[in-house]
């Protein structure tokens, strides 16, 4: 099977993106080989990576095209008093140390803790202006699909894969199916990205986007800021695609420009001109369409184990139904069925991760939390996804006003959202989280998580129950939205 | 990696949808920075209690369980986390095949380079399948079937260079060391 069309024939920006990168086509015997333009690292799924390389005797091939960040196992606690790190325990230090000693002896950039850049590998890349249109980028991490707001082909891979694109600066790989998700209307006040991505997934299901890579477009996508993109393309792997896309405009363009690895001059005119040709071409066909209407979402929050299990604030917890995953997902998060989801007591409420720890997110939260303090019994984090995010909701007076609320305001990093780094959610507890997954056990051992928007999980942390935030906002919101 | 050409052997059965791959493998095993040792962890929160004892609905712990090489999964297994830990866990546990009506990408990838023949196999077939709890079943990668006494043969789809991997136990980083030049030659075009 080949996918050769003639040049004619209307293209998916996806299909474009994957064109440029062919190094060898697929055959119905081998995979492309496809080429890799950006390769992010962490400390997590690297080590064993560059072990292999030191085995075979490898150079890194292209590290220029390589960036590394601390983010998964590190403390989101400040320095102690003597300038040690409260890190977990010692596989995490040695997870630590082992990355800045392969960056050293591969030369490899990391952006340590230390850097005025460190941060979530996926809050980094956009920070840098390292993430552009029209790219392949991977990371071993699933939620490298966040790339894709920028019009880029993001994926997560595993460790060996890692390896492989350390060597080769390529990866072997299929073409993927095409899925589009249409949202049309606006999203109305107090809804936000979040909720968006959220309904996507209740709509299409946890597999729905298998074997595919998504488009995102419509007119309420196209409003979207490019925080708000990220947060939607984020969660792409949530529903089972690899990667989400949306093709890119003005609104990126804007988000790029005179950022550190942007390009500048000359170079940044001819830059735009490539980066307005990748959108899909008039025509182009995908494998799968779904439409789905902005105007009437709701915010959203998930009741059980799965982002499928989302559910609007307003809405009742789906009722035990003989169906097993079901009836398992109400039987771990303590939940009888039938009754409303708001008015749930909470105990913790984390706000951060790859998903919404952008500045847009902070300011919405921030926006709940001003002039209301936690509500007893509470404890909330907020948690910024970078050190660049730090300073400006610094220089914002945003982190005062999470102080001054009873927040813990925290040091970037991925913290409560995989729970190995030493922030978690405690055994039975219910969290509302504006991470990503609420597997059994993702926040910690018997940890309880319903996610939700920031504006929601803020809603919840100064009312002590699950609350619809729009009986908390008195402004208009953007919340990561309209720009 | 150890070539798979015929398995055979006794059945584990996890009939829940939407396995993800935080319960293979919880976070909080991922600081280590090898790829040995996680069998030890593997479905732990499921397979053992807050008190550290085996739950007795846990399949694995069945004592029929023991050495079996075969998984057969719900819909979409191994979805969520890219985290090459699940399959390693999978492995050191001793197995080499895993059948489900989906399997989630980055999964179904990670298994495969990990020696693991991941099977994507009709709703018909996998319905059948999860009834064949601790039943013997041989697993025909030369023939792309599997077969068994009570459910006779079925025929799976395999994609073939995954299926030569398997079968020779080809290296996919060495295979990609052998396409340096066009690589070469792409990048000069490139730059």
């Amino acid at each position: 099977m080949t996918h050769a069309q003639p040049a004619t024939a209307p293209r998916t920006m996806y299909e474009k993106v994957w064109d440029a990168h062919v190094v060898i086509p697929e055959s119905p015997d081998a995979p492309a080989v496809l080429a890799i333009d950006l390769h992010l690292i962490h400390e997590v799924t690297s080590p064993q990576a560059f072990a292999t390389l030191r085995e075979r005797g490898l150079r890194v091939r292209r590290p220029g095209r390589t960036l590394a960040t601390l983010d998964h196992s590190i403390p989101t606690l400040p320095r102690r008093a003597d300038g040690s790190l409260p890190i977990l325990n010692n596989d995490a230090a040695r997870q630590i140390e082992l990355l800045a000693a392969h960056c050293r002896e591969f030369g490899v950039h990391l952006h340590d803790l230390d850097s005025a850049d460190q941060g979530i590998v996926h809050v980094m890349g956009p920070d840098l202006g390292a993430t552009q249109p029209g790219m392949t980028i991977v990371c071993g991490d699933s939620h490298t699909s966040t790339h894709g707001a920028f019009g880029a082909l993001a994926f997560g891979i595993g460790t060996s894969e890692v390896a492989q694109v350390l060597a080769t600066q390529c990866l072997l790989q299929r073409r993927s199916g095409t899925m589009c998700v249409d949202v049309s209307g606006q999203l109305p006040e107090g809804v936000t990205p979040k909720d968006m991505i959220l309904a996507i997934i209740a709509h299409i299901g946890v597999g729905g986007g298998t074997g595919c890579v998504i488009e995102y477009r419509g007119e309420a996508v196209r409003a979207l800021s490019m925080e708000g993109r990220m947060t939607v393309c984020n969660m792409s792997i949530e529903a089972g695609a690899r990667a989400g896309m949306i093709a890119p405009d003005q609104t990126t363009f804007d988000h790029i420009r005179g950022r550190a690895m942007a390009p500048t001059g000359e170079a940044w005119e001819r830059a735009i001109e490539q980066w307005r040709s990748i959108a899909s071409d008039v025509g182009a066909v995908f494998d799968r369409s779904v439409a789905l209407n902005a105007s009437g979402l709701e915010p959203m929050v998930t009741w059980g184990t799965s982002p499928e299990d989302a559910i609007p604030v307003t809405g009742l917890i789906p009722e035990p139904a003989g169906d097993s995953r079901r009836d398992r997902a109400l039987r771990y998060m303590n939940f009888e069925g039938g009754e409303p989801i708001a008015g749930r007591a909470v105990d913790t409420v984390f706000i951060g991760s790859c998903t919404n720890s952008r500045i847009e997110d902070l300011r919405a939260a921030a926006q709940v939390f001003r002039g209301n303090r936690v509500a007893d019994g509470v404890r909330a984090l907020v948690v910024p996804g970078s050190a660049s995010v730090k300073r400006q909701a610094q220089a914002e007076g945003l982190a005062e006003v999470f102080v001054q609320a009873g927040c813990e305001w925290r040091e970037p990093g991925c913290s409560m959202c995989i729970a190995m780094n030493g922030d978690l959610v405690e055994p039975g507890k219910l969290a509302i989280s504006t991470s990503n997954r609420n597997f059994e056990g993702r926040q910690g051992p018997g940890a309880r998580t319903l996610l939700a928007s920031p504006l929601t999980a803020a809603a919840a942390a100064v009312t002590g129950v699950v609350t619809d935030p729009r009986e908390l906002i008195n402004e208009p919101v953007t919340a990561g939205g309209v720009s | 990696m150890n070539p798979l050409r015929v398995v055979t052997s006794r059945v584990v059965v996890l009939p829940d949808q939407n396995v993800d791959t935080d319960r293979i493998i919880p976070a909080r095993f991922l600081t280590t920075t090898g790829s040995e040792g996680l069998g030890a962890y593997a479905f732990n929160d499921w397979r053992i209690d807050a008190t550290g004892s085996p739950r007795p609905d846990f399949p694995f712990n069945d004592t029929r369980a023991e050495g079996a090489e075969i998984l057969v999964a719900g819909h979409n297994f191994g979805c969520g986390s890219s985290r090459e830990h699940a399959a390693w866990a999978l492995r050191e546990i001793g197995i080499r095949v895993v059948i489900s009506s989906e399997i989630a990408d980055i999964f179904r990838a990670n298994a495969a380079r990990n020696g693991i023949l991941p099977i994507v196999i009709d709703k018909s077939n996998h319905a059948k399948l999860l009834t064949a709890a601790f039943q013997e079943l041989t697993v025909d990668l030369e023939r792309c079937e599997i077969r068994s006494e009570q459910l006779g043969v079925m025929e799976f789809p395999v994609d073939a260079f995954m299926r030569r991997c398997l079968l020779e136990g080809v290296d996919h980083l060495g295979y990609l060391l052998t396409k340096l030049d066009a690589i070469e030659a792409y990048e000069g075009a490139a730059s």
